[in-house]
């Protein structure tokens, strides 16, 4: 216990003060803060430019109904304008209607590309210029119905809530649940490839490094793969609760800096639909109900699974990818073609999980979340939306029992592996020693 | 006392008989010569004492008491062939982890690594990258870290490869120097010039089996030829006689085989009887190169794969 202990130092020490862990704990979050504001910032400003934009011949039922506004698209109704001198008196583009209201088809010329956001503008602008134009030769008043369909948007609203085992009803909202248990899922399908692949590399290097054979004749080879398993998935947590506290310190520090409704832009730059539509009253009341649903998850629930399903993820695989280390010599092109049955589970488990969470209770996502290769990304995934306990249970304790075979598999292949110099071992011998008695 | 008992010891792999049946004795405090052809398994072996490997079966004495690999392996050092150090890591904190890996503590570590670093002039080293050290600079680092727990029993293997003749000469003075102290060497090469210097006792082993286990000086007389170097001014016409045959003549020099039922006595009252002055005359023993090429000439240069049961 005493020497793993030393190891786990040793491998925990020497991964910190690495350059490149430094460097990608502390460059992370700035680099997401950078780009949350930034796209933040660049929304702003794009929106500043104003395009001004020339109709002419008009058939007359635009005028009057075509709404410009102050900040997107600025409409003149003007003659003696065409596609050769709009740009010499002053404009971004011209518009011909050609007398015509009937027409389905207008051509619009301009200098620069009006893209999809602009072109889908225009023609919503049109249509709804058609329309008012339509309800009043009926003889309805724009207004009247602007009002009606002011009041009637969000008059009702459903909560579905579940009734639980413990007879309590939850409040459930998918889309947050969708959001949470996918981002969790990714988290842990990068953080295994990221930290697996580190095992991998500690191995291969003290097996390149010809130091592996002076360090058994110390330590129990069991006891070096162990020290060096955990070591790393110390780092692993410490990078993660770094970049949670950065991201939280940096984004409250940037907060303070910036204009409060930069943020707000923020916020909507980030799910801003084409078009730029919705009301401001629309918005804050989404932000609003957004916040609410964000309390309203168990947080305690998703932190502690999380790192139960990191750490029992990264203990399976792991121990694996040592196995791996060990077999192989300088060659990373060896290390390629050994790696793929390993990568290939989680990246199954990974498509399993996306494609499958809008329905976090079907069959396949069940099983997926119990099999130790696929569960915690799987399960990640699910839990946000609410897993029975005795799924939980089940998941949990075949995780423990499938760790605790792939590092017992892992540490048989692993003793052989690291003193053999010269040629990779094949499936077939890494077989042979995994299963043969000691 | 015997610091080291191997008896019947055997490992077997899936193409090589790589230990089949070996047996003997170290003696607490000597200088112990393993040598072999390479692949004859010496590696295999000295993995089993150093409680790397298991044998298959057969079954080893440490100091007294049944081999018990993990807490017996802090009595020992063990030096391999394919040895090497984490490149990124500083070479004092290098000597001090293998230090406390083998249970010493970190301020004992601390002092006796700096003791053996003024010992050998590496005290400003102590803050450079092992990446940063030549090869020979390495070895003799790696040669601190073997001995600094001063173990009981340690074991070198080919531990002057790539080392020049001072430094080379640096460890072979620190070798007889920890056998003066008490601890027992084995010495694995198959430099036969440095066993004939530094060894006491040696055991050749060859495709998986012993095949020769003595002094070496026992060894070389049982390997003697009745050869004499015999310095005195002789032509051929004096040399007519069967007490002897002449190998090599020179003017001033003779080498000469004695036959059978003849003494070196009747050799020399030959040449008195011929009043021929005699300079010197010495008994010509086979070195042990000789010798093992003598046994071990005729297997293959390269150990052959072969079946298992």
């Amino acid at each position: 216990m005493n020497k793993i202990w030393l190891i786990f130092k040793r491998e925990y020490i020497t991964r910190v003060r690495n350059k490149t862990f430094l460097l990608s704990t502390f460059l992370l979050p700035i680099v997401m803060i950078l780009f949350f504001f930034g796209s933040a910032y660049f929304a702003m400003s794009s929106k500043d430019s104003l395009k001004k934009i020339a109709v002419v011949n008009d058939p007359g039922m635009f005028k009057p109904n075509l709404k410009s506004d102050s900040t997107r698209m600025l409409f003149e109704f003007t003659s003696n304008v065409d596609s050769s001198n709009f740009d010499s008196k002053g404009y971004d583009a011209v518009l011909d209607l050609k007398n015509d209201s009937v027409k389905k088809t207008f051509t619009i010329h301009s200098k620069k590309q009006l893209g999809l956001d602009g072109k889908q503008i225009i023609e919503n602008r049109l249509d709804r210029a058609f329309e008012k134009n339509q309800l009043q030769k009926k003889g309805i008043q724009k207004e009247i119905l602007d009002s009606i369909s002011k009041e009637s948007m969000g008059a009702y609203t459903i909560e579905n809530r579940l009734t639980t085992e413990t007879g309590k009803s939850e409040e459930v909202n998918a889309a947050v649940n969708y959001g949470v248990g996918f981002g969790s899922g990714i988290l842990i399908y990068i953080t295994m490839f990221i930290f697996g692949a580190m095992v991998m590399r500690g191995v291969m290097e003290e097996k390149t490094n010809r130091i592996a054979e002076v360090m058994v004749s110390s330590v129990k080879p069991f006891q070096l793969m162990m020290g060096k398993i955990i070591g790393i998935a110390a780092v692993g947590l410490t990078q993660l609760f770094l970049w949670v506290v950065l991201i939280m310190i940096l984004s409250s520090v940037a907060a303070a800096f910036l204009p409060a409704e930069m943020i707000q832009q923020a916020g909507e730059a980030n799910k801003n639909m084409p078009g730029g539509m919705g009301g401001n009253t629309e918005m804050a009341m989404k932000i609003m109900e957004f916040q609410k649903d964000i309390s309203s998850i168990n947080w305690t629930l998703i932190i502690s699974c999380f790192i139960f399903y990191f750490l029992g993820g990264y203990l399976f695989y792991a121990s694996l990818f040592a196995a791996i280390g060990s077999v192989i010599n300088e060659d990373p092109q060896e290390a390629q073609s050994l790696m793929l049955p390993i990568t290939m589970p989680i990246i199954f488990a990974f498509i399993i999980m996306s494609s499958n969470l809008n329905t976090p209770d079907s069959k396949i996502m069940v099983w997926a979340s119990m099999i130790p290769f696929t569960s915690p990304i799987v399960m990640m995934g699910r839990i946000p939306s609410g897993v029975p306990a005795w799924q939980l249970v089940v998941s949990m304790a075949l995780l423990i029992a499938g760790f605790i075979f792939t590092t017992w598999l892992a540490g048989k292949i692993y003793r052989t592996g690291i003193l053999m110099y010269g040629k990779k071992a094949s499936w077939k011998e890494m077989f042979k020693w995994a299963f043969r008695k000691s | 006392m015997n610091i080291l008992e191997l008896h019947n010891l055997k490992k077997y792999f899936a193409t090589q008989k790589a230990v089949d049946d070996i047996s003997f004795n170290i003696a607490e405090g000597s200088i112990f010569g393993l040598l072999g052809p390479n692949g004859a398994g010496k590696t295999t072996l000295l993995r089993m004492i150093t409680g790397i490997f298991y044998p298959d079966s057969g079954h080893i004495i440490f100091n007294g008491k049944k081999y018990d690999p993990v807490n017996d392996v802090s009595y020992i050092g063990y030096m391999p062939e394919e040895r090497g150090l984490y490149k990124k890591m500083k070479i004092g904190e290098q000597a001090l982890y293998l230090a406390q890996l083998k249970g010493l503590s970190k301020s004992d570590a601390t002092q006796k690594i700096k003791e053996w670093f003024v010992k050998f002039e590496m005290q400003s080293w102590w803050n450079k990258k092992v990446e940063d050290l030549s090869k020979g600079m390495s070895q003799k680092l790696q040669f601190v870290t073997t001995v600094l727990h001063e173990p009981k029993l340690i074991i070198l293997d080919e531990p002057f490869s790539g080392l020049d003749p001072v430094n080379a000469n640096l460890i072979k003075d620190e070798i007889f120097n920890l056998a003066k102290k008490g601890s027992t060497i084995i010495f694995s090469t198959h430099r036969m010039e440095q066993v004939e210097e530094i060894c006491d006792h040696i055991v050749l082993v060859n495709k998986g089996e012993k095949i020769l286990d003595g002094t070496v000086s026992d060894i070389k007389n049982s390997f003697k030829e009745n050869i004499y170097q015999l310095g005195a001014a002789t032509r051929p016409e004096n040399l007519m006689t069967y007490i002897f045959e002449v190998i090599k003549h020179h003017p001033n020099k003779l080498l000469i085989k004695l036959q059978h039922d003849h003494t070196p006595n009747d050799v020399l009252k030959f040449f008195i009887n011929q009043d021929i002055a005699i300079h010197s005359f010495n008994e010509v023993l086979p070195s042990l190169n000789d010798i093992f090429i003598k046994l071990v000439e005729g297997t293959p240069g390269a150990r052959q794969f072969q079946k298992v049961n």
